[in-house]
């Protein structure tokens, strides 16, 4: 019970990273396509909207890897070991995207400087989320070559293919699908507000067609994807559900109904994260090819890697105290910072 | 260069990067507090805008203190995979309340940097000090996992496998108090000299400056407490290291052989091949009293101890040294302007003072690098105080210079921005 209670406090931190710190990530992605008109008051709204927020939602991230390397140790030391190039890579990114932001906004001479913090900010706000999501289709793929000699066939193989960057796009562009539709309700003007509904609507369209991809990606990379949701009703559930809400989020839109389309957009996202987890329960990290000389690896789940119930019961009793004190915090500071203008 | 050397640079230069935003992270908040609280009990507008002034540090430096602060979580894994597979269930309990900590001063920080005009102001107020407490915490429980590798305790090692799991146990681990406690008064006494020292040549500048003399006031006060606060803690500390780990006390003050009978050294060049300390000045029976609270007693040398477990004896004693004679500096400074501050109304206007104050700016954080590279210099070879030697923790994967050149070189940008953001702020101030 204790490692699905842990298993819980994990899915849940990824699931909150994704819907908050994701779209922060996508606030920074949409800034790379600003209009010619708009293209101040776009930034302004981005950098009013992350400001008091994006380092609360970062330490989602931060949970989630403790709660990987305290509750699931064997599992943290493969993905760090396997993954090391994807994330040391991601790490940058989320250096470079936190200090360009924090640096442009308190930099108090505004000159040229600003350009460059702007370019990084942006360029690491593409960086973060294409790793993050490469390394997660990478984990689910568990490509490993059999008897695996050279760097390349030991610590790039496993990541750098066709299904794991079709992911990580996958995850660049729901991630600022989610922006565009959360910056609405802060949009001071109208003008901004169509702009927004505009870049929603094309994202919404590139996000069906990502995702179309990844599973085209998974059938070019020997993935039976398609396979796996057709045969597990709860996954496929997932995925129908996140297609079936885009109805009702067009209309919120059409109203400009704030509340709903936050609100229907965090559904899809999470619809589509619960599929993923559904799908890849109880492994942790996959590994898919089996054969010997391979480092000793094997398909780990939150079995078999996860520490002894002496660990996991404390660590679950600091989580939920934790949980008691940060929700109400957390609130507090998105009643402050996020309500409808 | 060796995997492991690149892997242990990379850990040093990123913990050496991280401790700076953490120290300022967590007192300087309590800098901010107060002058805040200043504002609202006097109404003078100069604090209100010392407030602003600071907080715009802080937001600065806990931004880059976040995000360095996430690379060690997941270096720890990326560098020493071994090790977090053994230790990880063992020392990760306070790793999981700093998580809460963090988060809590994460939200907290966000109130108060954006909460101006828009929450009541004494709620404003204390989330400014919410953000202190939660970061003070913050430190404290990262140190205790740190000190769990210096005093490792609350499991059993049975050929190669960690039994009986204690995570309570690992994370009131004998050393956690005492190192938590030095580390988390040498950030006041390091931010409190710091910000003094920054706002002294404010004053050097335009000696009429309330908003220096402000500034000023609070600042070296706080670290002036602090530093004075810190020997006398260092004291009961080193006594713990005699006890917990003779080597890196043998390390530190480069002690070749077991005397009784043991006479400090002060300064000095461990000679490693000839094993004996050079140039150093020695005070008779003192280490005996400074080890054990007894000027007659044995202290252990490194003749104790296998030539294979001794640390890098140099590095370890030097550190020390400059630890200790920064520290001790701070301390004399404080004492002296705490006097004066008691005695006199104009101490401020003396320029010799100030020029000293100036000179101290950036002592603290000196002394901060130099101490932590004695816990962990001192500590090798071993990743667990012990039980596993950081040669085999080390990452499998080869070209670890790579990675570690990488993050060197992004830590360098941040430094050189960081500082002059920093100047550019304070050219900007009036």
């Amino acid at each position: 019970m204790w490692i699905e209670i842990t298993t819980f406090f994990l899915t849940v931190s990824v699931l909150l990273y994704s819907l908050f710190a994701g779209a922060d990530f996508g606030g920074g992605i949409l800034e790379f396509f600003r209009g010619r008109q708009l293209r101040t008051e776009q930034r302004e709204l981005i950098s009013h909207a992350l400001s008091p927020v994006w380092e609360a939602n970062h330490v989602w991230l931060i949970l989630a890897i403790v709660i990987l390397f305290v509750g699931f140790p064997k599992a943290y030391a493969v993905i760090s070991t396997v993954f090391h190039i994807p994330l040391t890579l991601m790490l940058i990114g989320i250096i470079l995207r936190g200090c360009a932001f924090t640096y442009r906004h308190y930099d108090a001479v505004k000159d040229r400087s600003h350009v460059y913090y702007s370019r990084i900010f942006v360029a690491s706000s593409f960086l973060t989320p294409l790793m993050l999501g490469t390394i997660a289709g990478a984990i689910f793929l568990g490509r490993r070559v059999p008897n695996a000699q050279t760097f390349a066939e030991i610590f790039v193989a496993p990541w750098l293919n066709l299904f794991s960057f079709s992911v990580g796009t996958f995850t660049c562009i729901l991630f600022s699908f989610l922006a565009a539709i959360y910056l609405l309700g802060e949009a001071p003007n109208e003008n901004l507000r169509a702009l927004l509904v505009t870049r929603a609507k094309t994202l919404n369209g590139l996000a069906v067609l990502s995702g179309l991809s990844v599973f085209l990606a998974a059938e070019w990379d020997g993935l039976p994807l398609l396979h796996f949701f057709l045969g597990d009703p709860w996954a496929l559930g997932c995925v129908v559900m996140a297609t079936l809400l885009l109805a009702p989020l067009w209309l919120s839109l059409k109203f400009r109904s704030v509340i709903w389309s936050r609100f229907l957009v965090a559904a899809q996202v999470t619809f589509i994260l619960m599929g993923w987890f559904r799908l890849q329960f109880p492994a942790l990290v996959v590994t898919r090819i089996v054969s010997s000389g391979l480092m000793g690896m094997e398909t780990l789940n939150i079995y078999n890697s996860a520490a002894p119930e002496a660990t996991l019961r404390p660590l679950v009793g600091a989580l939920i105290v934790g949980s008691v004190l940060i929700f109400p915090a957390l609130i507090y500071l998105l009643k402050i910072f996020k309500s409808v203008r | 260069m060796t995997d492991l050397f690149a892997a242990r640079s990379q850990m040093a230069i990123s913990l050496g990067f991280h401790i700076v935003f953490a120290a300022v992270g967590t007192a300087m908040p309590f800098l901010m507090a107060m002058s805040h609280w200043k504002w609202l009990r006097t109404g003078d507008e100069v604090y209100l805008r010392l407030t602003k002034a600071w907080s715009k540090g802080v937001a600065i430096f806990f931004a880059t203190g976040a995000v360095s602060g996430t690379v060690l979580s997941f270096e720890l894994g990326l560098l020493w995979p071994e090790f977090m597979k053994h230790a990880g269930p063992i020392f990760g309990m306070p790793f999981s309340w700093e998580g809460s900590a963090f988060f809590l001063e994460a939200i907290a920080l966000g109130i108060f940097l954006y909460g101006w005009d828009r929450i009541p102001r004494w709620v404003h107020w204390w989330s400014g000090i919410a953000v202190g407490l939660t970061g003070v915490l913050s430190g404290l429980f990262v140190i205790c996992a740190n000190a769990w590798m210096n005093a490792p305790q609350g499991f059993r090692w049975v050929e190669g496998e960690a039994m009986d799991i204690d995570p309570w146990a690992a994370m009131f681990n004998k050393a956690a108090l005492h190192q938590g406690v030095h580390m988390t008064i040498a950030a006041f006494a390091a931010v409190g000299f710091a910000v003094a020292g920054v706002h002294a040549l404010g004053l050097l500048k335009n000696s009429k400056s309330r908003f220096h003399q402000y500034a000023f006031r609070i600042a070296l006060t706080m670290g002036a407490v602090a530093a004075l606060i810190q020997p006398f803690h260092g004291d009961r500390l080193a006594k713990q290291v005699a006890q917990l780990q003779p080597a890196k006390l043998a390390a530190m003050e480069g002690l070749f052989t077991t005397v009784k009978p043991a006479p400090l050294a002060i300064g000095g060049w461990p000679n490693e091949a000839e094993k004996t300390l050079d140039y150093a000045l020695h005070i008779p029976r003192l280490l005996s009293f400074f080890a054990h609270g007894d000027f007659e007693s044995e202290v252990i040398g490194l003749d104790q101890f296998p030539l294979e477990n001794w640390p890098p004896v140099a590095v370890t004693h030097v550190a020390f040294q400059i630890m200790v004679s920064l520290g001790s500096t701070m301390a004399l400074i404080g004492a002296l302007f705490l006097w004066a501050r008691f005695r006199s109304k104009n101490w401020f206007q003396d320029r010799r003072w100030l020029r000293a104050i100036v000179f101290c700016t950036p002592l603290g954080f000196i002394a901060i690098e130099a101490g932590w590279t004695v816990t962990e210099v001192g500590r090798q070879p071993w990743i667990i105080y012990g039980v596993m030697k950081t040669k085999d923790a080390v990452s499998p994967m080869p070209g670890l210079i790579v990675p570690m050149l990488l993050f060197t070189g992004v830590y360098l940008l941040l430094a050189v921005v960081v500082t002059a953001l920093m100047v550019r702020q304070f050219q900007n101030v009036d």
